[in-house]
């Protein structure tokens, strides 16, 4: 069953979108196809193809520049501009629906010149030097710059910068001299992500991306998704890199650096070296941050189990008071571990933080647990411990500097690099990647299992709190309701499903939870109801189903991620991004699944011993929430 | 700010209702076959044929359809569509409402220029007369099933409004910026629904198609340009004001009749019009030729044509919406371009480049804005190149 609560109409102004022919609109052509012909050559295209599409279809490289397979259409760069026979005016391929036979020509003469002046135009508006951006090598401006045969600024260039760089955000930061005003972003922001913080203001030369009021984005409502950064054609928008202090950590002749490297990214960074979306080098990876210095090299995967564990307990407690004591509780339970989608929730839906899970994100757990436990166990000073987090995200970069996220007395996690940072930093090293040698994690949390690994996809938390839920209250292996403990119904990226799953049997009390219950007989007959989406607009409207009372309301459990596809879209991820992208990556993820021999949470055995030897008195105890949990702030729309 | 009429005005023999009475005498289909049969031009500027436009939205399916009066009148050097509401708006309602029964739909929007609030009051209360007359609201003129009513929303000051697209995005609370065009208005128009937008002047001569007979237009004018037009007439003559005359006579006799033979040139069609110089004068004034969407400026031989150009081009720097690259960007090289010349700094080679970026400019640009803001800094160049170039360098203080 899949419901789609609220609209599914894009928010972007229209004049941002193509309004494609709805074909009933045009009498007489019901499901037609229309011939287009293309520099010569004939393909018959169902009404409404756009020119772009055709020429894709057809192998003719068109440019683009404000075009982005994510997003709605808004014809503003022109740079995509084709000669179509019979019209006085050149059409952006991008934005031009077919309707009736056309004939285009792609290159001509009149096309070449105006895109050379666009080009020329983008560029004496440009202020940055490409050996002194991030995108280097890697930007969309720079490489057609290339492709057209720039080699003057025939109308200038500017010389000075006419925006101060804005670096108040944890997570973003936004140099506007080097903007084209695509509108990507805004698109992006207000489309995908439904949180609208950048807009276009000013008219004429003076039109530029703003934030409210123009508040610097740390002071806005920005959930520091990072999928802007994504998206942004050129070195205007980037993460905010603490790079530098990354090595200064591991050049210290005390410190002990250790980091923890999060699935999603490990599936993607090949990406950074010249590999084919989808290939994994987790254990490459290993080897080279050993040459790079990190003292320990972990598995977030690890603190995945723990998280589930952690959150599985605080669902099965407040499915109890729901079911057994018949108390009014938060329900449906809200994961938290994409800290987007958390700032989302403490922004825009605030009355709803009680459903949010209080269990922190993987990587905060990890921190916490490496300055405690493994702090004692290798007799070292927290102090001396600087804790990094290979992330695939942006927001982990604020998450992490929350100040709530200390609870040891140190900070959890001292700097989250996103997989572009990371991958910096082995070039850097002179290290190729995809030559090393695998080699393991570190002990002691070197086991990890499948669940944790899927955490990088959407509906991954949710598969993994089903594997773990379903064996410890039903007593029954997972494989014998789902074959190869797959649970496909939460798979996919659709951008909101629903699953509905009848206990099989109600099973003893495993001894993990034997301290918070007794027996699980008031779940006899449940019928355990989930969600699952991603992107936040996504989320809105499961949210807004929510407070409508429709489906999602009865759900007990629902995953939330904030970024689409989940953390493998995440806003630190390899750029360019698009969804054959990233569900190459999300295969790559799931077959490292499938390669664990482990792939329960609850089976870890590095689990059972960090609560055996820790954490003594279980999940949920006093020293887990001390360590192991956290708090949210409403922080509603208000801008002070 | 009275305004001098300097011709009889068609309009003044046309008694409201007339038009609007014989139309909805007849079948919808008919009514638009009397607007070809009269081939009627869009008066806003562009001249397409507003049957056709009448019938694509006529036979676009859809229950909920708008008819928008495109009052935002924001082309440098016209004004006669201010003087048309202010002293003929019984025809232009009256052609609102004939689009409406042509097209099925049965709510107009007035899209009125922020600087004409002014007129608002007034027009409200010819709205509330005709409400009680039975020319507005339901059953109009008594004839079951055509229901019709009018709203008057104003504008912000933005040029860029007045294009249709950008018009509906504004009527929508959006930022006035053109959209992607196809679809058009009368496929996917004011809230996603079949919209026609006309200019005023324009559905005032349907209410006088229709009460004086579709042969009567079609035997003015040109084979191509059929029928009457509304001249706004400023600058260097002796007698600026409004005129009306048929399509196709020459800019000589225009200006003859003008007081401005001595002109040097002609902006014909306001800035994103085009200048013709006194060489030209025998070309004549219709679509097929030089068009215009009322806006005649006179330039006398003391004009310095440079500052000419240099003006049009500060106007489309200012009102261009930014959106797209062509424009946005390109407008302002074009206008340092200008400013170089002022400054006899600028290039032949650099001029051609720029003439070049012009071109491309009209080609690659989103909408008609960007389209039509390097014609008048071509045509200057082009025709008044010597009096441009060679300028001496201005002396340094
Ligand atoms: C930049 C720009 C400004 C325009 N301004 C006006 C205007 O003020 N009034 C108008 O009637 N048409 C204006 N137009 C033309 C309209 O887009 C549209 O073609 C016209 O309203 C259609 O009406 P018509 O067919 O009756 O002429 C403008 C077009 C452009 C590109
Ligand atoms: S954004 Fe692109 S073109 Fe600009 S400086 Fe960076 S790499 Fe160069
Ligand atoms: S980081 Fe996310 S929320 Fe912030 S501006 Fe970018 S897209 Fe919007
Ligand atoms: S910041 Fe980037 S994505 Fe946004 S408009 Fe500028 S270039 Fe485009
Ligand atoms: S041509 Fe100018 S006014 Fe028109 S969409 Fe482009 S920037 Fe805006
Ligand atoms: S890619 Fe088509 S207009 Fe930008």
């Amino acid at each position: 069953m899949s419901v789609a609560p609220a609209d599914d109409a894009p928010r972007a102004p229209l004049s941002q979108r193509v309004q494609s022919v709805r074909p009933q609109q045009v009498p007489g052509t019901l499901g037609a196809t229309v011939t287009v012909t293309v520099d010569g050559q004939n393909l018959p295209v169902p009404l409404g193809t756009t020119i772009l599409e055709a020429a894709r279809q057809l192998g003719i490289r068109i440019p683009t520049l404000c075009y982005h397979e994510d997003l709605c259409v808004a014809g503003v760069c022109r740079i995509c501009v084709v000669e179509v026979e019979g019209q006085a005016t050149l059409q952006a391929a991008c934005a031009y629906p077919i309707t009736a036979p056309l004939v285009i020509q792609p290159h001509s003469r009149k096309v070449r010149r105006a895109r050379r002046h666009i080009l020329d135009l983008m560029l004496a508006e440009h202020y940055g030097d490409c050996y002194a951006c991030f995108r280097n090598g890697n930007c969309e401006l720079q490489s057609l710059a290339k492709e057209y045969g720039v080699d003057e600024f025939r109308f200038g260039h500017v010389t000075a910068p006419r925006y101060p760089v804005d670096r108040s955000s944890y997570a973003v930061v936004r140099d506007m001299n080097k903007c084209i005003l695509c509108r990507r972003c805004v698109r992006t922001c207000i489309d995908l992500q439904e949180v609208g913080v950048l807009e276009a203001v000013g008219r004429g030369d003076r039109t530029r991306i703003a934030t409210f009021l123009d508040k610097p984005l740390g002071e806005v409502v920005c959930i520091n998704c990072g999928q802007c950064i994504n998206r942004c054609p050129t070195g205007a928008l980037r993460a905010n890199d603490p790079t530098d202090e990354v090595w200064n950590a591991i050049d210290h002749p005390t410190r002990h650096v250790v980091i923890q490297t999060a699935p999603s990214p490990r599936a993607a960074i090949g990406e950074c070296f010249g590999c084919e979306p989808g290939t994994a080098l987790t254990f490459q990876l290993n080897t080279a941050l050993r040459q790079c210095g990190f003292d320990r090299v972990f598995d977030t995967n690890f603190t995945a189990d723990l998280t589930i564990i952690e959150e599985g307990t605080e669902l099965l407690l407040r499915l109890r008071q729901a079911l057994q004591d018949k108390q009014p509780v938060a329900l449906p339970l809200f994961t938290s571990c994409s800290p987007g989608w958390v700032k989302y929730l403490e922004h825009f839906y605030p009355e709803m933080i009680p459903h949010l899970s209080s269990a922190k994100s993987p990587q905060q757990m990890f921190g916490a647990v490496i300055k405690t436990y493994y702090a004692r166990m290798h007799d070292l000073d927290p102090a001396q411990i600087v804790t990094v987090a290979l992330m695939p995200c942006s927001a982990k970069k604020f998450e992490c500097n929350r100040p709530e996220m200390c609870s040891s007395g140190y900070k959890d996690i001292d700097y989250g690099l996103t997989t572009r940072e990371l991958a910096q930093m082995i070039q850097e090293a002179g290290i190729h990647l995809p030559d090393l040698t695998p080699s393991d994690f570190d002990d002691p949390f070197g086991t990890a299992t499948g669940s944790g690994v899927i955490f990088g996809a959407t509906g991954g938390v949710m598969e993994a709190a089903i594997r773990s839920v379903i064996e410890l209250v039903c007593g029954v292996r997972i494989e014998s309701i789902f074959e190869h403990a797959d649970v496909l119904p939460v798979r996919g990226f659709e951008g909101v499903k629903y699953a509905e799953l009848d206990l099989p049997a109600i099973g003893p009390v495993p001894p993990l939870l034997a301290g918070l219950f007794t027996d699980w007989s008031w779940l006899a007959g449940a019928r355990l109801k989930v969600g699952v989406c991603h992107g936040t607009a996504n989320a809105h409207k499961v949210l807004e189903d929510i407070k409508a009372g429709g489906p999602f309301s009865q759900c007990h459990f629902i995953e939330f991620m904030a970024c689409p596809g989940g953390c493998l879209g995440g806003g630190g991820q390899p750029i360019p991004t698009s969804p054959a992208i990233r569900a190459a990556r999300a295969r790559a993820i799931y077959a490292e699944d499938t390669a664990y021999e482990v792939r329960k949470s609850h089976e870890n055995p590095a689990i059972a011993r960090l609560y055996g030897e820790f954490f003594k008195d279980g999940p949920g105890s006093p020293l887990c929430h001390e360590l192991l949990h956290t708090h949210y702030t409403p922080r509603g729309k208000y801008i002070v | 700010m009275s305004v001098s009429i300097r011709t009889p005005l068609t309009f003044r023999d046309v008694p409201p209702g007339v038009g609007l009475e014989a139309a909805l005498a007849l079948k919808r289909p008919a009514v638009i076959a009397t607007l070809r049969a009269a081939d009627l031009r869009g008066r806003g500027g562009a001249g397409f044929p507003t049957a056709t436009k009448w019938n694509l939205a006529a036979a676009a399916q859809s229950k909920t359809k708008y008819v928008v009066c495109n009052a935002d009148e924001g082309e440098p050097g016209t004004f006669k569509d201010r003087v048309i509401l202010n002293h003929f708006p019984d025809l232009v309602l009256d052609g609102m409402l004939i689009g409406g029964y042509a097209i099925g739909a049965r709510k107009g929007l007035i899209y009125l220029r922020g600087e004409y609030t002014y007129l608002r009051a007034p027009l409200e209360g010819i709205l509330a007369r005709r409400r009680q007359e039975r020319r507005l609201g339901r059953a109009i003129l008594g004839k079951k099933g055509f229901d019709f009513d009018i709203e008057i929303r104003m504008g912000a000051g933005a040029y860029v409004c007045g294009e249709e697209t950008a018009l509906i995005e504004s009527l929508e609370g959006q930022r006035g910026e053109p959209r992607n065009r196809p679809p058009f208005p009368v496929d996917t128009g004011f809230q996603d629904q079949p919209t026609i937008v006309n200019n005023v002047e324009t559905l005032a001569w349907v209410a006088c198609i229709f009460a004086k007979g579709a042969d009567w237009f079609r035997a003015l004018g040109t084979a191509k340009s059929r029928g009457l037009k509304i001249f706004s007439v400023t600058g260097d003559c002796e007698r600026p004001g409004i005129y009306e005359y048929p399509m196709g006579l020459t800019v000589g006799e225009l200006m003859q009749r003008v007081g401005g033979e001595g002109a040097k040139a002609v902006q014909i069609g306001g800035a994103a019009g085009r200048c013709v110089p006194a060489a030209l004068f025998d070309r004549t004034i219709a679509f097929e030729d030089i068009p215009t969407g009322g806006s005649i400026i006179v330039f006398g031989p003391q004009r310095d044509m440079l500052q000419v150009a240099k003006n049009f081009m500060e106007f489309f720097v200012e009102e261009s919406c930014g959106q797209c690259t062509p424009c946005r960007a390109g407008t302002r090289k074009l206008l340092g371009g200008l400013e170089l010349l002022e400054n006899g700094r600028c290039s032949i080679e650099y001029l051609s480049e720029l003439c070049r970026l012009g071109e491309s400019i009209s080609l690659a640009s989103k909408c008609g804005l960007g389209q039509s803001s390097p014609k008048a800094f071509l045509s200057i160049i082009r025709h008044f190149r010597d009096e441009l170039l060679g300028r001496p360098a201005p002396a340094t203080s």
